[in-house]
């Protein structure tokens, strides 16, 4: 064995070490990921002037860099398409995806600009430290009227806990989805819909420069 | 109620005249449809613009005030489908809210029971009759006022009777009180449906289905019976 093959192994055992002394640390927990995502997000907007007076493209890198790491679509667009999901090529569930993907960010940008200064209420996790499928509730408080429960439900993957469904007031968004996507689906076809949504987003995009100018 | 009643009736006759894939939560899809064009015609051409210039108009601390003041009264009855529910302390509670707020609030306009941290509840009597295990039955699209169920229809209908602003007068008086009231909740409800507008393809479907959704969870009171759903792909290694 020469001095190369020598250091190949010991690199190849080091990086086994590295890769075990990650997977051993616990990902942070799932109720401690929204809150600490949401103040950050909060207080980001909360200072940054640019975005209070309207600057929807920034809010929206804001949302991408702090908010998107910790959904996954990919399980979002499954669920929100049920039974067609599996009759989708891996072309088609690319571009599904993405499509959803921009319109909910496009929708939670919307709802994010409405923010001004509630209070949250960070909700007592409860599940047992086994769970790999968990109910995260934040509820907004504003004066005069019933809190807004927002819940987001979370599994535990490879690469930390990501949120697979938002729930606001009771309503689940990929439930929501589940019926139109299938409507769609069945009166015209899994490309129909990807074209829908593609439309959707460009008349959004679309409608967002002309509020600017 | 005479008239409710022969609404209904033709609202059930028409009900035959569904088609064959539709929704079974809606079978009266062809005629919600309708309305629901009526309605946003309306909406569009009155409804929103008035509520838009009401909004910047008044200053948001004033608006907040008469949202509370509605908010107050709708307080007494909130308790009394409580009670009805069999929910004594949420009741008793909705009363305390009525009683603070009606005097130290200045009849109502300013919420100092939520300081105390005495909670706002939302019930009505759709809810009562849902938790005593009225079936939604048909989704309903009301004129003016939209979405619903069969039994919310009903629902409404006794949560109108009831309400203590019918009972306003001199009459004109009542009717401001109204006025006051459409408009300032179609008010609240700017930001709401712009975001609708935004996150659906077909709004009918996304109103309709958030409109179940919602009613469910307020009959469980934010806690319903989880659905399991079951999709048999296991959510994908296909896409990264």
């Amino acid at each position: 064995m020469n001095m190369k093959n020598v250091s190949r192994c010991l690199l190849f055992f080091s990086s086994l070490l590295f890769l075990k002394g990650v997977a051993a640390q616990e990902p942070t927990a799932p109720d401690v990921l929204v809150k600490n995502v949401t103040l950050e997000v909060v207080e980001i907007i909360a200072k940054d002037k640019e975005i209070r007076s309207g600057d929807r493209a920034k809010l929206i890198s804001v949302i991408d860099a702090k908010v998107l790491p910790h959904f996954n679509f990919a399980s979002m667009t499954a669920l929100a398409m049920g039974q067609n999901w599996r009759a989708a090529t891996p072309e088609q569930k690319r571009q599904l995806v993405d499509a959803f993907r921009t319109l909910l960010v496009r929708t939670y940008a919307s709802a994010l600009a409405a923010y001004s200064e509630q209070k949250f209420d960070f909700r007592p996790l409860r599940a047992k430290p086994s769970d790999t499928d968990v109910m995260v509730q934040v509820r907004v408080l504003q004066p005069g009227a019933q809190p807004v429960p927002i819940d987001y439900a979370m599994e535990k993957t490879a690469a930390g806990w990501k949120v697979y469904d938002v729930m606001v007031g009771g309503v689940s968004l990929v439930a929501n989805y589940r019926t139109e996507f299938a409507t769609v689906v069945r009166n015209s076809s899994i490309d129909g819909l990807i074209k829908d949504l593609q439309a959707k987003n460009r008349t959004l995009e679309q409608r967002s420069l002309e509020q600017k100018k | 109620m005479r008239r409710l009643a022969l609404l209904l009736a033709a609202l059930a006759a028409s009900g035959c005249a569904s088609s064959p894939d539709a929704d079974p939560r809606d079978p009266l899809e062809p005629m919600n449809r309708a309305v629901y064009k009526f309605n946003d015609a309306f909406d569009e051409a009155i409804a929103k613009p008035v509520a838009g210039a009401y909004r910047d108009v008044l200053h948001v601390e004033i608006r907040n005030r008469v949202s509370n003041f509605f908010s107050n009264i709708q307080d007494i009855f909130i308790g009394v489908n409580d009670l009805l529910q069999g929910k004594l302390q949420e009741g008793v509670e909705d009363w305390a809210r009525f009683a603070f707020n009606s005097t130290i609030g200045l009849l109502g306009i300013h919420d100092v029971a939520s300081d105390m941290g005495i909670e706002k509840r939302n019930e009505d009597f759709g809810q009562t009759f849902g938790r005593w295990g009225v079936d939604s039955g048909p989704y309903l699209i009301l004129p003016f006022l939209g979405s619903s169920t069969l039994r919310d229809t009903v629902g409404t209908g006794f949560d109108w009777y009831f309400a203590p602003l019918a009972e306003a007068r001199p009459i004109a008086l009542r009717n401001s009180l109204y006025g006051l009231y459409f408009v300032n909740t179609r008010a609240e409800l700017l930001e709401a449906s712009s975001l609708l507008e935004q996150a659906a393809l077909d709004r009918y479907i996304f109103q309709r289905d958030a409109y179940l959704q919602r009613r469910r969870s307020l009959i469980y009171d934010g806690s319903p019976p989880r659905i399991r759903e079951e999709v048999n792909d296991t959510p994908d290694s296909t896409v990264k």
